[in-house]
């Protein structure tokens, strides 16, 4: 589904990202951590073309993002990503939010995607919010209509950037149960995330970021059991302290 | 003090006969009114797009903009008004200078100010369309692109009409600002408020009563235009956020 | 098509500079006016004493609500009359050009004092609890935390708005000030030449304000790297 070789990028003499490659398979749910500044979020961005990458290669289902004649909008229009900071569009209600790129990108009718928008609300459990503003839901309940809208799209993929780093504590369970069901459904995903909980549930591979490489990628089970890296060793007792 | 004040002046027939000071006064007014609207216009339109060009990835079409905005910023608006008055139609082709110069002499005038103001305000305009752009959260641009959104639908639908709601209170003050302005066309000649309480001061020998009028007439017109645009701030609020309910 | 002919600029040089001296004398002036009686009105509208507030509030908002070319007719045929009837000096005598230039600077106060005002309300208030807490008094609180960053955060402004006096001391030429502007004209209308003239007083003018406000880019970028 999605393929990357060797991929680097820098901006001026820094180097953000070096010699990456990885492949995610079609129903896979892969998990990339590592500390902040790794490269993690610029990766993850590289995958939908929304931050360009000077050498390699990355294909999306069989589509290449670093060809300047690939059609980048086509090709996003069927990735759905969800961000840090939910950017669900602050001037237009949830229902709005849910239907304006089915209506715009993929010419649905307005029925079609109001129908649409409103069974994913429902399923992520907010139904009764529809015709509400973002700026008046909580930031849990923003991301799960961010989830939604991107679902809305039929995507073949998701990209999941550190959805929950910008919640209160206790509103990151919400999130994560959306996704951990999108996974058991068989959803392919791609999350860059710190909650190794959700990563030993789901992830079928970890991939461990430092200074812009790829130091580890592996199954899960090794990945948690037996890090080969130093840096990952060090990584995961940080994080698993608390 | 020895002044005669005599308020009734603009109920008195006017110098020139039929009419009254009073609508000489109304006649400046609306004057000043056409002027202003029909020079908004133009000023929201072009600064808009000039605005939005501003923020563009493109370098050419970003440097043009930029390069627009700095020539009307820096030029005092009375030197505009001239250059557009007295320069441009020496300059024009032949034929186009005297079809201006042949026309009539209010309607040039009027002309010369309608474009000097309305590109002067939309320099201004602009910086705060790109403003308004540049204090939308990054990310919001990305998510527009990433649902597919091409780079003008993400313009379109996700960035303009949120900068739009943002500029509001900034472009309110543009606003009054241009009615203002409209003043120092009355130095190339043109009738409007300040002009005909020049004239009101030369006819009637009662100046404070016509400059008490007119001084009047732009602070109510200063208030009406604050009334109108906090109305339009109310309408334009995005709820949950600041300005918001 | 005009047939350009710039021979009378040369020669009148000498008295075209003389007009941007006064330009200049007028900005100068305002601006130290305008910063002292725009800090005073600022200070005045934050005052907890309501007839001090209301004043400078009203004084604020009176002249920011009409044109400067109004302001400077008012003081250039207005009060001069009225200051003579009320001392019963003799007529004749000419204190228009300093009424004009007195209108101007009272005009320009209200726009400094607004710039002011909100540069002292940018100091986050956390910053005077935060004086008062290390024991500072009020007013080391004030001279020591908040106008240092008051006038940090406002210079860029009080500059940019100095550049733009700059420009509005053109409309001077309502009142017959002899400044720059009105000494182009008056060497364009006596030469035949107004296009060059009109032209050459544009450049000029393009060239002081833009060169000035890239300097206070500068500034802005060296005191507050973003």
């Amino acid at each position: 589904m999605i393929k990357m070789t060797n991929v680097s990028k820098q901006y001026g003499d820094f180097k953000v990202l070096t010699e990456c490659s990885t492949t995610v398979s079609k129903g896979e749910v892969i998990v990339v951590c590592g500390p902040s500044g790794s490269g993690k979020s610029t990766l993850i961005k590289c995958v939908n073309g929304l931050e360009p990458f000077q050498s390699g290669e990355i294909i999306v289902n069989g589509i290449s993002v670093g060809d300047p004649k690939t059609n980048l909008s086509k090709l996003r229009a069927h990735v759905g990503m969800v961000f840090q900071n939910f950017e669900l569009f602050p001037h237009m209600s949830i229902t709005e939010n849910l239907v304006i790129a089915q209506t715009k990108v993929l010419g649905r009718s307005k029925d079609e995607a109001m129908e649409k928008g409103m069974k994913l609300l429902d399923r992520v459990g907010l139904k009764a919010q529809a015709d509400k503003f973002p700026g008046q839901l909580s930031g849990g309940q923003q991301q799960r209509v961010a989830i939604a809208r991107a679902l809305a799209m039929d995507p073949i993929c998701m990209l999941f950037d550190e959805p929950t780093s910008a919640l209160d504590p206790e509103m990151v369970n919400e999130v994560l149960d959306v996704m951990t069901e999108l996974a058991k459904e068989g959803m392919t995903m791609m999350c860059v995330t710190h909650e190794m909980g959700f990563a030993k549930r789901v992830a079928h591979r970890v991939i461990f970021m430092d200074q812009g490489r790829i130091v580890e990628d592996d199954s899960k089970e090794a990945f948690f059991a037996n890090p080969r890296s130093e840096r990952a060793q060090q990584f995961l007792a940080k994080i698993l302290q608390h | 003090m020895g002044y005669q004040w005599n308020w009734g002046v603009f109920m008195q027939p006017s110098g020139t006969g039929d009419d009254t000071y009073l609508s000489w006064m109304f006649a400046g007014f609306q004057m000043t009114i056409a002027l202003s609207l029909s020079a908004w216009v133009l000023a929201l339109i072009l600064g808009a797009l000039i605005g939005v060009l501003r923020t563009v990835p493109n370098k050419a079409l970003a440097g043009i903009a930029t390069a627009y905005v700095e020539l009307f910023r820096n030029i005092p608006l009375l030197v505009q008004l001239f250059i557009w008055y007295f320069v441009l139609p020496e300059l024009l082709p032949e034929s186009l200078g005297n079809a201006f110069k042949q026309s009539n002499p209010i309607m040039q005038q009027f002309l010369a100010s309608m474009v000097c103001l309305g590109l002067f305000t939309s320099a201004r305009v602009a910086e705060q369309v790109r403003a308004g752009i540049n204090s939308l959260p990054k990310g919001q641009k990305n998510a527009g692109l990433a649902l597919g959104f091409t780079l003008p639908q993400t313009y379109r639908f996700v960035m303009l009409p949120m900068a739009f709601r943002l500029v509001v209170p900034p472009l309110t003050s543009e606003f009054l600002n241009i009615f203002k302005n409209s003043a120092v066309c009355s130095t190339i000649g043109l009738l409007e408020l300040a002009a005909q309480g020049r004239q009101l001061v030369d006819y009637t020998a009662q100046p404070y009563e016509s400059f008490i009028a007119v001084t009047v007439a732009y602070v109510m017109i200063n208030v009406v235009i604050m009334m109108l645009m906090r109305r339009l701030e109310t309408k334009v609020a995005v709820p949950g956020y600041i300005g918001g309910k | 098509m005009h047939e350009f002919d710039w021979s009378s600029i040369p020669g009148a040089l000498p008295f075209l500079w003389d007009g941007m001296k006064i330009s200049l004398e007028i900005t100068i002036q305002a601006v130290i006016f305008g910063i002292v009686w725009g800090t005073l009105l600022a200070m005045m509208r934050l005052s907890s004493v309501k007839p001090l507030s209301w004043f400078a509030a009203g004084y604020v908002n009176f002249f920011r609500a009409i044109p400067l070319v109004m302001v400077l007719l008012w003081f250039f045929l207005i009060v001069p009359k009225f200051i003579e009837q009320l001392f019963g000096l003799p007529s004749g005598t000419d204190m228009r050009l300093a009424s004009a230039m007195i209108g101007f600077a009272l005009f320009e106060s209200a726009y400094y004092s607004e710039i002011i005002r909100a540069g002292i309300q940018s100091v986050p208030k956390g910053q005077i609890a935060a004086a008062s807490a290390l024991g500072m008094t009020y007013s080391q609180s004030m001279r020591l935390v908040l106008l240092p960053q008051a006038f940090r955060n406002m210079v860029p402004l009080l500059l940019t708005q100095a550049i733009i006096l700059f420009q509005d001391t053109s409309l001077v030429y309502v009142s017959a000030l002899a400044d720059f502007f009105g000494a182009a004209y008056k060497v364009g209308d006596r030469d035949g030449r107004l296009v060059e003239l009109l032209l050459f007083a544009g450049a000029v003018y393009f060239v002081i304000c833009f060169s000035a406000s890239q300097i206070v880019k500068r500034l802005q970028k060296k005191y507050h790297p973003a």
